[in-house]
């Protein structure tokens, strides 16, 4: 357990403007980036009291659906290189699409190529899902992933 | 198995429903199903229970037993020992519990605990004289069965240096494979005196194994072959391939590839499992259930496999076990994700 902060001092963005959308515009089952980007977004950081989109973890643009085949396809950047935090946020991640998104969907969650030093540990262990479930198991854990979820309902105004 | 022309279906039989959460596995008990005895089958689920389901008189099945308040986690696997009258449930919680079917009931008569974490397979010697188990500790145990329901570990095996999936049996020698997220199969045997295990065989990226995470591993009725699944999308195909100065030691260590399966899967295999005549079933992370045969009309000598039939959306989510009935060749059951179990038969529909 490290006694500092992974990143004392992370970057913080501007949120993106949100964008309402006209009921017509968009088949209200089809599900695409923008509905995945949303449910996300402001997922709490485990460390700093800021959204992954805040801090750049997340983007729209790193959001890849493929309605038809039923797959999410999401990449995120650590705030640092080292981040021992990733594979919670992997974990976060993972929780809200199954909580937001019909069970049909496969979900592939990767770290940014070359975000991370450990990326293909990261990667592997945030797509086994047997390692996921037990994990999740983990009361502690559990309670990390609750309050990054959870809190981001105070920042979604 | 010969086909006589016609085309081949998997015929759902059954949807059994009653698992709260994902199943994880399921296993046929060996005695059931034969000299009038109902077919039985046990499954066991995240939603931290075993399942017993009989086939009624019928033809339907129902659920005979609920296996609860024992496992604190899910409970990841599960195994009959051969003579069907005790069952092996691993779990989440880092123990193995032995249950015994008297009459109707299923109790607890031991708990296996020595594993540091979740322990994920368990499989009986041919005999039933030995257990072994494994879990993301990177062991693997083997257990010796006593006098009144008690056992005593007998080795603690080293050697994977990840999380190790799986574990089976070879069903001749008291030979054991296990695989695991080292990407590695490996093979154990005891010395010679006996009470002495130890790797006599490692199947790696090195020696044209797999490149990614293997699931599940399944040996052909007789043993000569085995058949491995991975994340890597490919079922790898094994030989014992003994030879004159090999068969002397009995260690079944010199296993080489047989053959590779790879461009049939899109997503991870969760499960492999060989009928007794030798049809391969695949459960597998994009819903669906393969069944391959070896191909008999090739020219060449080199054996090969072909894929027999495409099950797609054999389930409403991921496929994690597929087992075949050994006393009904054809008829095989699968778990998923979507929490229920279906069994299958394979029939040969006249065109």
């Amino acid at each position: 357990m490290t006694l500092g902060l992974i990143n004392a001092n992370p970057v913080v963005h501007a949120k993106k403007e949100r964008v309402a959308r006209a009921e017509d515009s968009h088949a209200d089952d089809a599900v695409d980036r923008l509905d995945v980007f949303d449910s996300v977004r402001d997922i709490r950081d485990p460390e700093h009291p800021y959204s992954l989109e805040q801090l750049s973890v997340l983007s729209e643009e790193s959001i890849t659906v493929d309605e038809k085949l039923g797959r999410i396809q999401i990449t995120f950047t650590p705030t640092v290189q080292y981040c021992s935090m990733a594979t919670v946020i992997g974990l976060c991640l993972r929780v809200k699409l199954m909580q937001c998104f019909p069970p049909h969907f496969k979900v592939d969650i990767n770290v940014t190529p070359g975000s991370h030093a450990d990326e293909e540990s990261v990667n592997k262990q945030l797509n086994d899902k047997e390692r996921v479930a037990a994990a999740l198991e983990n009361p502690n854990l559990r309670q990390l992933v609750d309050e990054c979820l959870y809190s981001s309902e105070l920042y979604s105004l | 198995m010969d086909f006589l022309g016609g085309s081949l279906e998997l015929r759902e039989r059954q949807r059994l429903e009653g698992h709260t959460d994902r199943v994880w596995s399921l296993a046929w008990n060996p005695a059931a199903g034969v000299r009038g005895i109902p077919a039985m089958l046990a499954s066991c689920s995240g939603d931290k229970t075993v399942r017993i389901w009989q086939e009624g008189p019928s033809g339907s099945w129902d659920c005979l037993a609920v296996l609860e308040d024992t496992h604190t986690r899910t409970v990841r696997s599960c195994a009959w020992s051969p003579s069907g009258k005790l069952l092996a449930t691993t779990s989440f919680d880092a123990t193995t519990a032995v249950w015994e079917h008297v009459g109707g009931d299923f109790e607890c008569v031991a708990t296996l605990e020595g594993h540091e974490n979740e322990v994920k397979s368990v499989s009986w010697n041919t005999s039933g004289s030995l257990l072994a188990t494994c879990g993301r500790d990177k062991t693997v145990w083997i257990w010796e069965m006593q006098p009144g329901n008690e056992f005593e570990c007998v080795s603690v095996l080293q050697g994977h240096t990840q999380d190790v999936k799986m574990v089976q049996w070879h069903p001749v020698l008291d030979v054991l494979v296990s695989v695991g997220y080292d990407n590695s199969v490996k093979i154990w045997a005891e010395d010679g005196d006996g009470d002495d295990w130890h790797c006599v065989q490692t199947l790696n990226e090195a020696s044209s194994g797999h490149t990614s995470t293997v699931w599940a591993v399944s040996f052909s009725s007789n043993g000569d072959r085995m058949v491995t699944c991975s994340d890597d999308l490919t079922l790898k195909i094994w030989d014992a391939s003994s030879s004159p100065s090999e068969t002397s030691d009995n260690s079944c260590g010199s296993w080489r590839l047989l053959c590779t399966m790879s461009g049939y899967h899109d997503r991870a295999i969760f499960s492999v499992n060989w009928s007794r005549e030798g049809v391969i079933a695949s459960g597998a992370a994009d819903d669906a259930i393969r069944l391959f045969v070896e191909s008999k009309d090739n020219s060449v000598d080199v054996p090969s496999y072909k894929l027999l039939l495409r099950k797609d959306k054999a389930h409403d989510m991921d496929v994690n076990s597929v087992q075949w009935n050994p006393k009904e060749p054809k008829v095989l059951a699968s778990a998923s994700d979507d929490g229920t179990i279906k069994i299958w038969e394979l029939l040969e529909v006249p065109l």
